[in-house]
């Protein structure tokens, strides 16, 4: 009786297939989410073809294919954090994460400095320039917004979860026998690359 | 956290470890991808240009989800979930579709 008491007592449960189960189901929470916003921008194309082509043109191609290459770049840094981990490295380990959170820095970096050209030109949500456009370009650029805004705050999002996830192994909470914190961080990493392969073709690629 | 004699509950599954040379095949496989795209969005295949892109976004996806994501390696279940979410996201684009020919 008390010799089982006291396993119990020591027995911690731990369900590394459970936790990562609950990981994917949240990204699909993100997936509807995401997908609802794509369903609007297909109706909106579908409906305004031609004033989507010509908004599209005033996009920065460049700067749409760098984050590309940045985004994922970063997820396969993340990625290899993890087997870094299984065999031991946890320094390298450490620093692949680290790698990662600069590259969300530095997709930040070209988001804002993207944004505020658009601004500048006087384009964006209310805008006088923007309100004298027909309307389907008005649409283009508020989906432009809305989605790759929300798009910009899961790369913030990702970059806090992993300097929880880099605390964590200072703390000796991830270790090479016990990384599912940091297989999580990376799955949610992956949905953000995974949206923006999406956002990339279907915002900067219209021609 | 007591960490002492903790059982390791990982019954579910053997880690699989995905060697660094495969994920920077991968790697160049999606940057491989992303060229093809912006190549053939240049060219200008008129309406073309979406399908094409689309085709190889869903590619890119698959290569993510299923070496950066592990779902190769992973248990029969998740991909089994991931078929019901991406299928409820068919209907709701389909249903959006169909409601949107009709009310026009």
């Amino acid at each position: 009786m008390s010799s089982s008491t006291q396993s119990a007592v020591h027995h911690v449960h731990r369900d590394d297939y459970g936790s990562r189960m609950g990981m994917w189901l949240f990204l699909f929470t993100e997936l509807i989410l995401f997908g609802g916003l794509f369903i609007v921008y297909a109706v909106y194309r579908f409906t305004h073809q031609q004033e989507f082509h010509i908004a599209a043109q005033e996009l920065n191609t460049t700067v749409g294919l760098v984050n590309t290459i940045i985004l994922l770049t970063s997820s396969m840094t993340a990625a290899m954090s993890i087997t870094a981990m299984q065999k031991g490295n946890i320094r390298f380990s450490k620093g692949l994460v680290w790698v990662t959170i600069m590259f969300a820095l530095a997709f930040m970096v070209n988001k804002y400095f993207e944004w505020s050209a658009k601004i500048h030109h006087d384009i964006y949500p209310g805008s006088k320039e923007l309100l004298n456009k027909p309307e389907g370009e008005i649409l283009y650029f508020g989906l432009y917004y809305v989605m790759t805004g929300l798009h910009a705050l899961h790369v913030i999002v990702g970059v806090v979860f992993f300097l929880f996830i880099l605390r964590h192994i200072t703390q000796g909470k991830i270790q090479p026998t016990r990384y599912v914190r940091l297989e999580n961080a990376a799955l949610y990493w992956h949905l953000v690359d995974l949206i923006w392969i999406f956002l990339f073709p279907l915002f900067y690629l219209i021609h | 956290m007591n960490d002492h004699h903790a059982t390791q509950h990982s019954s579910h599954e053997e880690a699989h470890v995905i060697e660094y040379g495969k994920y920077i095949f991968v790697w160049l496989s999606l940057i491989a991808f992303t060229g093809i795209t912006v190549t053939a969005a240049g060219i200008g295949l008129g309406n073309w240009t979406i399908v094409l892109a689309l085709l190889i976004a869903s590619a890119k996806s698959w290569y993510v989800m299923n070496y950066f994501m592990h779902l190769k390696y992973e248990d029969r279940v998740f991909r089994v979930f991931i078929l019901v979410a991406l299928i409820t996201l068919a209907i709701f684009i389909t249903f959006t579709f169909w409601d949107y020919s009709f009310t026009r």
